[in-house]
């Protein structure tokens, strides 16, 4: 008998294991979807199907505000990140590696490294003093520190773009007459157009989930959806936080999904 | 795609009337003086591009690589001219600086008179064939080939006018809407040339632009490239390590190695009367004897071989050898007679390869060395000859060219 390569689903146990996983993944998920449609006022009991608590959320004034908050935050915060990333990207590539390349690489994903409440520590202490100086309490604090960390994550998929893009082509546009800025227009630009969507999604997304840096940048008054629902658990529970979260989910999906065919098209 | 803001004006070098007035005589004395003695024949006409004295080094300190080690050489309008080496000898250096993707270290280069080298690829008349074709994946063939035009900022009418004749020189109007990466690699071969051609630059660099195409669509595009430069009279640069390919298409070729151009001439100059051992060796298959100069006058020497028979050799230009000289006899240029006194060679035949057209005679001869001859083949003509045999080996009065080295 042929001797059959190790195919690790033969093993005994897989099939509970796989089970095992799927269902710590999936199962609270699915119990928060299917209570947000929980026509109850407390969280433990169910009394038949209703979109009462999606209505009622809709409603609900500081949710509205958080809601628009965290959209201008998680936008502003994508759009700058994202050209910095950009920038950052086209510099570290198109270049001949040099000695400190590699520091710059570590400088540039510092947000992945350095601990979240590490930064956001750093981050109260020295806002609040520009606060003192400046009599400035504004939403530009927020956009700062999340454009700050979310510059890693548009970065990755941007960098890895260049990476992969062949060099001959902007050579062949400046043999072409294309002035450098042109050539970037052109043959760069385009041909990084998916790479750069994709890092504007990713830093979207990692900017709409943020707490801890959040909570300790925010003035008051400034909650987005995130440090909002946080609050609201802290007190009483109330259902409209499962709708919300459920909200919160199908925008990610949607979003995860987007990036996901983006990437995959070719140019 | 839209022309905007910042036009570039079109890269028209101001002295091109005047060209080629003043140029020949006083760059010939430097060249020759440059080339290490070797003298190119010079013609008259015009230079399309002059290389002068140019060094190219990679690297600092003792890193330092002399990519190009100065290289001096001019290559005429309207001329099909081939950069042939080994990898590594410097021919797409070389070809890099006329683009303008890597500047000299030092040197001049000269387009119709006006030094190019400290200009930007995109402010040269001069476009480029990539071996790797570098189309762009998000245009489309047509857009392709349009792209120098609108990066000059001509109009609308102008740029579709000129893709529809490149389209129809190259014979792709029927796929212009076609993305580049839904047509075979001949087709992007022949869009690449398009879109270099269609700026009408004033000289075409081709960087081993055939490597990638398979033997029968190779043979094709060479002779579509002689066609496409005789119909256009742009002056071609063509890079190439096939030695055939550079003998079949070019009028002039340099043969380059270690950074340094060993000889320029046309092909049958190059064949016949290579001037060092590295072009007789690189080019062709190549017979290598030891003599003696008896006597050395205009061109012509008489050389004593170890056999004691003397035969005649072309010497190359400006070159009068004494003492040992290193003949080169093509296999094609040598007989195989019978093993008298009349032969100027002796040896035994080792092995016969039949080879269709014509027959290899390896041999094997009296001093120990080895000596092909080759014989064409007709039908029914010629003596077998089996290994073993004694023969006896004729060099006519024109086979031998003595070298420099």
């Amino acid at each position: 008998m042929a001797k059959r390569p190790f195919d690790i689903q033969a093993q005994p146990g897989f099939g509970f294991m796989a089970l095992l996983t799927f269902f710590a993944l999936y199962l609270p998920i699915a119990a928060l979807v299917a209570y947000s449609f929980n026509a109850a006022d407390s969280l433990s009991r169910w009394d038949g199907v209703s979109l009462r608590w999606f209505i009622s959320a809709w409603h609900n004034s500081a949710v509205q505000d958080a809601s628009v908050r965290s959209l201008v935050l998680a936008v502003s915060a994508a759009a700058l990140s994202t050209i910095a990333a950009t920038m950052a990207a086209l510099a570290t590539t198109r270049t001949r590696p040099y000695p400190g390349l590699t520091f710059k690489y570590a400088f540039i994903n510092q947000p992945l490294m350095v601990p979240e409440i590490v930064t956001g520590v750093a981050l109260l202490i020295v806002f609040s003093r520009i606060k003192v100086w400046t009599g400035y309490s504004g939403l530009g604090y927020l956009i700062a520190a999340h454009t700050a960390f979310c510059i890693p994550f548009a970065y990755l998929p941007i960098r890895a773009r260049l990476e992969s893009m062949d060099l001959t082509l902007e050579r062949a546009a400046a043999d072409l007459y294309a002035t450098p800025w042109k050539a970037f227009r052109f043959v760069t630009l385009p041909l990084l157009r998916p790479a750069i969507i994709a890092g504007f999604m990713l830093a979207f997304v990692i900017s709409l989930d943020d707490v801890v840096i959040t909570e300790f940048v925010k003035s008051g008054g400034q909650d987005t959806l995130p440090t909002y629902m946080l609050g609201q658990l802290r007190r009483e529970t109330s259902p409209e936080i499962n709708a919300i979260a459920t909200v919160f989910l199908a925008l990610s999906v949607v979003l995860v999904t987007a990036f996901y065919f983006v990437n995959r098209r070719k140019p | 795609m839209n022309r905007d803001s910042d036009r570039v004006t079109a890269p028209q070098l101001p002295s091109q009337p005047a060209c080629g007035d003043n140029q020949t005589g006083t760059h010939l004395p430097t060249r020759a003086g440059a080339l290490n003695g070797v003298i190119v024949p010079e013609q008259p006409g015009k230079n399309a591009i002059e290389v002068r004295s140019v060094r190219k080094v990679f690297g600092t300190g003792e890193n330092q690589v002399a990519a190009l080690d100065t290289v001096s050489v001019s290559i005429r309008e309207n001329e099909f001219f081939t950069l042939l080496g080994p990898s590594g000898c410097g021919k797409t250096t070389l070809l890099r600086l006329i683009a303008g993707f890597d500047f000299p270290t030092a040197g001049e280069i000269l387009l119709h008179g006006q030094d190019i080298a400290p200009l930007p690829p995109y402010k040269r008349p001069v476009n480029t064939v990539f071996q790797s074709y570098a189309l762009f994946p998000h245009m489309t063939v047509a857009q392709n080939i349009g792209f120098g035009l609108e990066m000059l900022g001509k109009p609308k009418a102008e740029i579709e006018a000129r893709v529809a004749q490149m389209l129809k020189l190259v014979k792709m109007e029927a796929l212009k809407a076609r993305r580049t990466s839904q047509i075979s690699g001949g087709q992007q071969q022949r869009v690449a040339l398009a879109r270099a051609l269609a700026p009408q630059p004033k000289v075409l660099l081709l960087d081993e632009p055939l490597s990638a195409l398979d033997y029968k669509l190779r043979k094709e595009m060479q002779i579509e490239l002689k066609r496409l430069q005789h119909e256009t009279g742009i002056t071609f640069i063509f890079v190439t390590h096939d030695q055939e390919e550079a003998l079949t298409m070019s009028d002039r070729i340099a043969v380059m190695s270690a950074g340094k151009i060993l000889q320029v001439g046309t092909p049958r100059d190059i064949y016949d009367r290579p001037a060092e051992r590295f072009v007789a060796d690189f080019i062709g298959e190549t017979n290598f004897l030891e003599g003696e100069v008896k006597s050395a006058a205009d061109g012509r020497a008489t050389v004593r071989l170890s056999t004691g028979a003397e035969i005649p050799a072309s010497l190359p230009e400006g070159f009068t050898p004494s003492g040992g000289v290193t003949l080169v006899v093509r296999p094609e240029h040598a007989q195989i007679g019978p093993a008298d006194a009349n032969a100027s060679l002796r040896g035994t035949v080792e092995n016969v390869v039949y080879l269709g057209t014509d027959t290899h005679f390896h041999l094997k001869l009296d001093d120990g060395s080895a000596f092909i001859v080759r014989r064409q083949n007709s039908r029914g003509g010629g003596e077998a000859l089996a290994p073993g045999s004694r023969v006896g080996i004729a060099i006519g009065p024109n086979a031998a060219q003595a070298l420099k080295d």
